[in-house]
């Protein structure tokens, strides 16, 4: 005979649920209603005089040239931080999961840069890199590469890319090792013996089975890499030289925050909102479609 | 979110107050953003004032950076817990002016109280910074420092210059720059602050406008001028410059101090506050000069302008407090006070007794280096050009200041078309604000 538990409670249900649902209301639904509703408004700072003026905050920000470079931006910065760290882990994961002796020495090496803060590992990388005292830029000096990050927007760039992409390689490697290893090992037994190749073991066999972990990874990566990185650009180039490093995240901030645009920074958080929800919403509607579970 | 942080915030601080506040002294909230050792200052002088009498007590906090406390004020403001003092940096003095209903002004504070007060005592030069166009004073001074020419004595001497003439040109610490680089020297001169320092002190110490309507002091409708073919000689000559390394480019705020104390470049322009952090990391005598200015603008030398804050007393209290505030901004003034401030911190004393105080006292003698700033300040009577500045959104425009800067020492752009794009763009801000306190 089957054994079921059954509440017969009807509140209790309701009792369970309810800290999820008023964290949810609490800290995302009224926030986020809040911000739409600031969007229609030009304010001044204190809040003494408001008017609502429609959409022309959003009109403001998209003839605005440092938004439309920051959206620019944003799109390289998230896909290079993605592929990067992607990429790294992916390789990385591979090489863990063939070591024999020492493995777990590797591994806790590997993931060791996840436990820094991200606003820690911005500093380390700054200094790095520093073009007055860094160490790496000493060295760039003297095989004739002039480094300075405070002037080249490319190499700005290229910086906070590390430095964001540096520390998610671990977050991603913990789960393609978790997922390499999951996978049985008769069958990649099975096709050495038909005679398949390392190389092309791996991309029939192996990396189709990993698709539901590099989805996930790649939504993870993307909501990382628009939000997360915040502290990364915020210590070492604090979106400069001349808002080559500007992601949509850090404008919300710098405009709301800094410059004290309320109404300006509202439309942009709700943009950035926007632009998130149907990212997410597309990569499960059409790239979930592909992955075999 | 950052709604929902601001409320959560000042919820706290509401019921902080509540609680502190049963007590039958008059406590004076003081927000400030001074940490480290210049915190410890400022908590020394409040604790000055709260022995010296027993009516009221000021309790200064540190609420971070500039940007942090002025938001911290503000939300506060909007959450109807504002502190009584609130010290915000120069450029947000417009939006603060702009608050009516916000702040409620020093002047008043001072008249209201009947504390004895003589708003002539202040220096002109720091206090022009904070008056009505007709001189009445909206903010109390509080920190203020000046920026000047930096250089490094040692150098001086191994490229066979004379340490005590310092450049008094443009024209000439190119030359001298030349022949540092040639005696082995990486570059030659940089700077911090570049959009405070090499745009706005250079109108002011060429007597040029930054923008029109008195530098926004005579109304909102101003629009920005410093694309003047003055403005697109000295940053043009930067960008030149780069080349032959006489110049490089830093970093924003003061990111390249590092510059001049691991002698990458024997010459820095920063501000005077920065005295004492040279003081501290270069291993090098250094002195300090005035501001190199070019010859042929017919203005210069005019005189600087100041940066750092200044404390604005938020509406919304008790006359009771008031008389507190107004109280301790006596205190605060008192020459004694100021003098020590001045020579303990490097910010420039806010009266003219302090600063006789301190000259009396033989500081200056041990200590030239900490007079130049002065004398910079008070070299002539203020202008129109020379007063401040007074425009909105002032914060993003120094952004912007940085942005077209970079993107002219990269070579992107050259000086008139990167000043013209500042310019256009900061007009746009400035018809923003204007809007939005209609």
């Amino acid at each position: 005979m089957e054994k079921r538990v059954v509440f017969n409670n009807k509140v209790l249900p309701y009792l369970l649920v309810a800290p999820q649902i008023i964290i949810t209301l609490v800290f995302f639904i009224w926030p986020a209603s809040q911000a739409l509703y600031q969007s229609v408004l030009q304010e001044d700072a204190f809040g003494l005089s408001s008017t609502f003026v429609g959409l022309a905050n959003f009109a403001y920000i998209f003839t605005d040239d440092a938004y439309l470079n920051s959206i620019v931006v944003t799109a390289i910065f998230s896909f290079s931080v993605a592929a990067i760290a992607m990429c790294t882990a992916l390789l990385l994961a591979v090489m863990a999961d063939r070591v024999i002796r020492g493995a777990t020495t590797y591994k806790t090496l590997i993931i060791w840069p996840y436990a820094v803060a991200p606003v820690v590992a911005a500093v380390l990388w700054y200094f790095l890199f520093n073009p007055t005292v860094g160490i790496v830029a000493f060295y760039l000096e003297i095989i004739g590469y002039n480094w300075n990050h405070t002037l080249n927007g490319g190499q700005a760039l290229f910086l906070v890319i590390i430095a964001a992409a540096w520390r998610e390689i671990s977050y991603n490697f913990l789960f393609f090792l978790a997922g390499l290893q999951a996978i049985p090992r008769s069958f990649i037994e099975a096709a050495a013996i038909d005679g398949a190749s390392p190389g092309k073991r791996f991309w029939t066999v192996v990396f189709p089975l990993l698709s539901p972990t590099v989805f996930f990874l790649i939504v993870v990566n993307i909501v990382y890499a628009f939000f997360d990185t915040f502290g990364v650009i915020h210590a070492i180039t604090e979106g400069g030289p001349n808002d080559a490093t500007n992601i949509l995240v850090f404008k919300v901030y710098h405009d709301g925050f800094l410059s004290l645009d309320l109404g300006g920074s509202a439309a942009q958080s709700v943009i950035l909102m926007i632009i998130v929800i149907s990212l997410t919403v597309m990569q499960f509607r059409y790239i979930e479609r592909r992955v075999h579970y | 979110m950052k709604t929902f942080r601001l409320l959560l915030f000042t919820a706290v601080f509401v019921i902080a107050i509540a609680v502190t506040s049963a007590g039958a002294v008059t406590e004076i909230q003081w927000w400030h953003a001074h940490g480290g050792r210049l915190g410890e200052k400022v908590n020394a002088i409040a604790a000055g004032f709260n022995k010296m009498q027993n009516k009221y007590k000021v309790i200064a906090t540190y609420k971070g950076s500039y940007p942090d406390t002025m938001t911290a004020g503000i939300a506060a403001f909007r959450s109807k817990s504002p502190p009584h003092i609130l010290q915000v940096f120069e450029v947000g003095t417009a939006s603060m002016m702009a608050a009516k209903g916000a702040i409620k002004p020093v002047y008043e504070v001072m008249e209201e109280s009947g504390v004895p007060w003589d708003s002539n005592a202040y220096l002109p030069t720091v206090t022009g910074y904070y008056t009505t166009p007709d001189g009445r004073m909206l903010s109390m001074p509080f920190n203020s420092s000046t920026p000047v020419l930096y250089y490094n004595v040692e150098a001086f001497k191994k490229a066979g210059l004379d340490p005590d003439k310092p450049p008094k040109t443009w024209a000439e610490v190119g030359e001298y720059c030349k022949k540092l680089v040639k005696a082995g020297y990486p570059a030659g001169f940089s700077t911090a602050w570049i959009s405070w320092i090499h745009i706005e002190n250079f109108s002011a110490w060429h007597n040029v406008p930054i923008g029109t309507k008195a530098n926004g002091f005579g109304g909102l409708d101003t629009e920005y001028t410093y694309n003047s073919p003055l403005h697109v000689k000295h940053i043009g000559q930067l960008a030149d410059w780069q080349k032959e390394k006489i110049f490089i480019y830093g970093g924003r705020r003061n990111l390249g101090n590092a510059k001049f104390s691991s002698e990458e470049v024997a010459m820095y322009t920063e501000s005077s506050a920065g005295y004492a952090g040279f003081k501290k990391t270069c291993k090098f005598p250094f002195r300090t000069s005035m501001l190199p200015y070019w010859p042929d603008a017919p203005g210069a030398p005019q005189n600087t302008i100041i940066g750092g804050a200044s404390l604005w007393v938020m509406a919304g209290h008790s006359p009771e407090a008031y008389k507190g505030v107004a109280t301790f901004f006596s205190y605060l003034s008192s020459p004694a006070v100021q003098a020590d401030w001045h020579q303990f911190t490097g910010y420039l004393p806010i009266t003219l007794d302090a600063y006789h105080l301190t000259r009396g006292q033989g500081f200056y003698e041990q200590n030239p280096e900490m007079e130049t700033a002065l004398k910079q300040m008070t070299l002539n009577k203020p202008t129109e050009n020379s007063r401040g500045l007074r425009f909105g959104n002032y914060v993003q425009v120094r952004d912007i200041n940085y942005g077209e800067l970079e993107a002219i020492f990269a070579g992107k752009k050259n000086a008139k078309q990167g000043l013209d794009d500042a310019v256009a763009a900061g007009n746009k801000l400035l018809r923003k604000f204007e809007q939005a306190n209609r």
